[in-house]
């Protein structure tokens, strides 16, 4: 029941929300944002860490002619990818406070009617039923970012969609066609299609069709070309939502939907997804340190931090595994405050160009520990949370290919350089006229950032907290995989 | 059966309605006939029965395309009614010309006799050839009457060729005697069924719309008043479309090796044609006229795998594309009539003036482009679930790469709904109109999110 009650909770919130008329929508939609956060910390309570199966499993019919059922539950890795939304939703909420958009009540209805198609994604355990939640997923932040982006939101965001939904047919195409690989009267259920016995010659084709799919959601390289110009123009807390939690949604899809369903698809063309994704982390890596917008920076140092997940996502190892799970977390948690800090900043000063800053240290000493710890964790410092993930994505790939391992080991290195040199010509040297009346956070804006630097140091000190979690459930996927 | 002739009877008193001063009480009277068809219609339901000598049988395939049929007019009535106020004097006359091409549809899902599709096909068509022109005044209306009407007697020639030519093959009318004909199909006669065959496919593929003989459709769209160009790509298509399946199922299941390269041949083509035309439209109302050619394609997708899901998946997509293509046209006709234009811009700010009209067309739009919660994206899912079972991915693919194509030119309206600003006032809409938008939405998230209330029917 708790599920159902997850994934209903926020799509009739934003119904209440949509009551709301003015600014006061927002405070009702955080309010159901902190309920949910309250739903989810009770799942994680009563979750039994030792069992790899999916809990709190709801089964019911929902298409019988077609053998179509509403069947979702969480394993470790879903309850992970859970609590990882409930936890960013209300902050991304909170970090929108002190903005006034026009039509607040459509704004906050469509971030929560969100969330319904995230908490579904991550919970369905039927084709069909994933293919639902993630298009719903999809639809809100289209009109997020369409309707309260930038200039060239339109063109942007069409973009976008075009593409997420051409790589989602394939998905559905892949899903069709296994659904009638199923023996006897058919069925989408996840459990079934990890039965299938596939030829290598089927599992070929269909794992590019469900890689096509998650590939544009993540963005690995060459899919990546609607990401940047999409962070760019979507309002901070679309661009929160779709780095800190939807491109998960890919990664998720890659853990849950390809690996064990065509494993033999996978053994074929690993390397080459892993090839690209390594592609991904240089690339990235390069063009963010050409950046002069610190948004456009940090959407590029998205791209490889999320080839550095892909790769590992594709070795197969127990470590990789745990890294993606981690480093999932971890990304989610330091790219939403790195954004909300840019937001800040930008909010402050009118702009994001880089070299139109400095001294801000001097004037927000808050504001400087909180952007240094986060960015610390994004570039992976020991003790942070970035560190664990990105050790155990790197041990991952090494394990496949040492060579492979050293190039990608180049994300460290290279986002040290971006980063710190952002920070640097951001932070420190002499106030100029744009930064002279910066004033430190607010109390909003903290209480935003407070809880996602103390979620840098939890998980950078004590990652088995979450680790524990995944393990018997990453465990379980590697038996299916390696059946 | 009694649907076919309550809508006769019905045809012909609402004539005489005419003859009354006000004509505030037609709309009304025609909606509660048709609600009495409907009913009538459903009561037939699990009750197969045939009429005139094995013409024509009301079983389940009959009456679930009757009330799709049914439904859509009930559903497209209310937002003719501008047309009550307006000088033209001929209201009943239209209405009734509405009830008469109902029945002609009813034939031509019902027919059991290659006479019986015919006479349904004139019935419904010349009726439609009026409505077509019913806006005399417009030199485009004219012209889309004249274009309907020349292209449309022509196929139906075609049509009566290639029944004579079958009659010359198998000694009969009879569906079943052809059927028979066409499995034990003999050498000497071979060419004579084939050609008749193919000279009927010809036929009906023009009165669905589909490739290549499509291209009355966008200018005879264009020109038609919006009530009429809705019912025209909404019921007409159905009928035709189950007409189609029907011929080829219960007639020519046993050439099905010979007809089958010339159907996919006809899906691909108008699959490719009616999307990449919508693509290069600036009228919503001419883009709504390739949706439609394209929406003709998905479902021939049904026709060519041709199995025990083929047609529930038809019936489910006819009802699924009928509903949101009515809430189209009825918002449609309301911009245009405001702002004069039926252009994209015209949608411009829509989202803001009218949050109501917005709202129904987005989730028209969705629907059509096939997107979950909505009716369309079960419709698309039966139909190339349907399609896989045959093994033919290929073909599913053709239809992805179209579907994505398609959420081009849907969110061209959205877009312009939301994201641009207001390009006129807000546009009043009476109250009948909008409570049948609301129930036209209500209808297509029920079909998206409990398909199951709908599927498994036939």
């Amino acid at each position: 029941m708790l599920t159902a009650l997850l994934i209903l909770w926020p799509a009739v919130a934003a119904l209440l929300v949509l009551l709301v008329k003015g600014q006061g929508a927002k405070k009702v939609a955080f309010g159901a944002a902190l309920v949910e956060l309250l739903l989810g910390i009770w799942a994680w309570v009563g979750f039994n860490p030792a069992d790899s199966s999916a809990q709190y499993l709801i089964n019911l019919p929902w298409i019988e002619s077609a053998g179509i059922v509403f069947k979702v539950g969480m394993d470790g890795i879903s309850l992970l990818l859970v609590l990882l939304t409930v936890f960013l939703l209300p902050l991304i909420i909170l970090s929108t406070f002190k903005h006034n958009y026009e039509r607040p009540s459509s704004f906050y209805a469509l971030i929560l009617f969100m969330q319904t198609g995230l908490i579904g994604v991550f919970t369905a355990l039927d084709a069909f039923l994933f293919y639902f939640f993630w298009e719903v997923a999809l639809i809100p932040i289209y009109f997020i970012a369409g309707l309260w982006g930038g200039e060239n939101r339109i063109r942007v965001t069409f973009k976008f969609f075009l593409y997420t939904v051409f790589g989602s047919l394939f998905m559905l195409a892949a899903f069709v066609y296994l659904y009638f690989q199923t023996p006897g009267t058919h069925t989408s259920e996840l459990s079934a299609f990890y039965q299938l016995v596939l030829d290598a010659g089927t599992q070929s084709w269909l794992f590019w069709f469900l890689f096509i799919a998650f590939a544009i959601k993540m963005p690995v390289f060459p899919f990546h070309t609607w990401q940047p110009d999409t962070y760019a123009e979507a309002p901070t807390a679309g661009t929160m939502l779709l780095s800190g939690i939807m491109l998960k949604m890919g990664i998720y899809g890659v853990l849950r939907w390809l690996l064990p369903v065509v494993p033999l698809g996978v053994s074929q063309w690993a390397t080459v997804a892993i090839v690209l994704s390594i592609i991904g982390i240089v690339y990235g890596a390069i063009i963010a340190i050409r950046q002069h917008d610190m948004k456009r920076l940090i959407a590029f140092s998205s791209i490889s931090h999320v080839g550095l997940i892909a790769a590992g996502l594709f070795t197969l190892t127990e470590q990789g595994l745990q890294g993606v799970m981690i480093q999932m977390l971890s990304h989610g948690i330091n790219v939403v405050g790195l954004f909300f800090i840019i937001d800040i900043i930008q909010q402050r000063t009118g702009t994001r160009e880089i070299a139109a800053m400095g001294g801000i240290t001097q004037k927000a000493p808050f504001l400087t520990v909180c952007f240094m710890v986060l960015m610390l964790g994004a570039v992976a410092l020991p003790l942070t949370n970035g560190f664990v993930g990105e050790f155990l994505l790197l041990m991952g790939v090494y394990q496949y290919n040492a060579w492979m391992g050293a190039v990608a080991g180049l994300t460290i290195i290279l986002g040290a350089v971006y980063m710190l040199r952002m920070f640097q010509r951001v932070m420190f040297g002499e106030t100029n006229h744009i930064t002279e009346v910066f004033t430190d956070l607010t109390f909003t804006e903290k209480a935003v950032l407070v809880p996602l630097v103390i979620m840098v140091f939890w998980i950078g000190l004590n990652p088995n907290t979450f680790l524990n979690i995944s393990e018997p459930a990453i465990g379980q996927l590697l038996n299916v995989i390696n059946r | 059966m009694t649907s076919l002739i309550l809508l006769s009877i019905f045809g012909i008193v609402n004539l005489f309605l005419g003859f009354m001063k006000s004509k505030k009480v037609l709309m009304p009277m025609v909606m509660l006939f048709l609600a009495v068809s409907l009913g009538a219609t459903l009561l037939d339901w699990n009750n197969p029965q045939t009429y005139f000598n094995n013409m024509f049988t009301m079983d389940n395939f009959a009456v679930g395309f009757t009330a799709v049929m049914v439904l859509s007019t009930l559903f497209i009535l209310p937002f003719s009614s501008k047309y009550g106020r307006d000088e033209d004097g001929n209201l009943a006359e239209y209405y009734s010309l509405m009830l008469f091409s109902l029945v002609g549809g009813i034939m031509m899902v019902g027919y059991e006799n290659l006479l019986m599709l015919f006479i349904g096909i004139e019935i419904m068509s010349i009726s439609m050839y009026i409505l077509a022109g019913s806006d005399k005044r417009n030199i485009l209306s004219n012209e889309a009457s004249m274009k309907y009407f020349l292209m449309g007697s022509f196929f139906t020639g075609i049509i009566l060729f290639g029944v004579a030519l079958l009659y010359g093959a198998t000694g009969s009318f009879d569906l079943t005697t052809i059927s028979d004909a066409a499995r034990n199909i003999d050498a000497g006669n071979a060419p004579l069924l084939l050609m008749g065959l193919l000279l009927v496919l010809i036929g009906i593929t023009f009165k669905v719309g589909a490739a290549p003989f499509h291209f009355w459709t966008p200018d005879v769209y264009e020109g038609t008043p919006t009530v009429f160009t809705s019912y025209m790509s909404t019921v007409v298509k159905t009928a035709g479309i189950a007409a189609f399946y029907k011929l080829m199922s219960a007639a020519f299941g046993g050439v099905y090796e010979q007809w089958f390269p010339t159907v996919v041949a006809i899906t691909v083509l108008t699959l490719l044609i009616g999307n990449i035309g919508a693509v290069a439209q600036t009228s919503m109302k001419r883009m709504l006229a390739y949706s439609s050619i394209s929406h003709a394609g998905y479902l021939m997708i049904a026709l060519t795998s041709f199995n025990d899901r083929s047609e529930n998946a038809i019936l489910f997509y006819s009802l699924a594309y009928s509903v949101a293509t009515i809430a189209a046209f009825g918002i449609l006709k309301y911009v245009a009539d405001e702002r004069k234009s039926d252009a994209y811009e015209a949608f411009n700010g829509l989202g803001k003036t009218n949050p109501l009209l917005a709202f129904v067309m987005t989730v028209a739009m969705l629907s059509l482009a096939g997107i979950p919660l909505t009716g369309g994206f079960f419709g698309k899912l039966f139909l190339f679930s349907a399609a896989l079972e045959q093994d033919m991915l290929w073909l599913i693919v053709v239809a992805i790469l179209m579907s994505a194509v398609g959420i081009y030119y849907y969110f061209r309206v959205i877009i312009a709904m939301y994201m641009k600003e207001p390009a006129g006032e807000r546009i009043t809409v009476d109250a009948l109109a909008s409570f049948t938008l609301i129930a036209l939405v209500v209808l297509t998230v029920l079909m998206g999110v409990l398909p199951d209330l709908f599927n498994d029917l036939l």
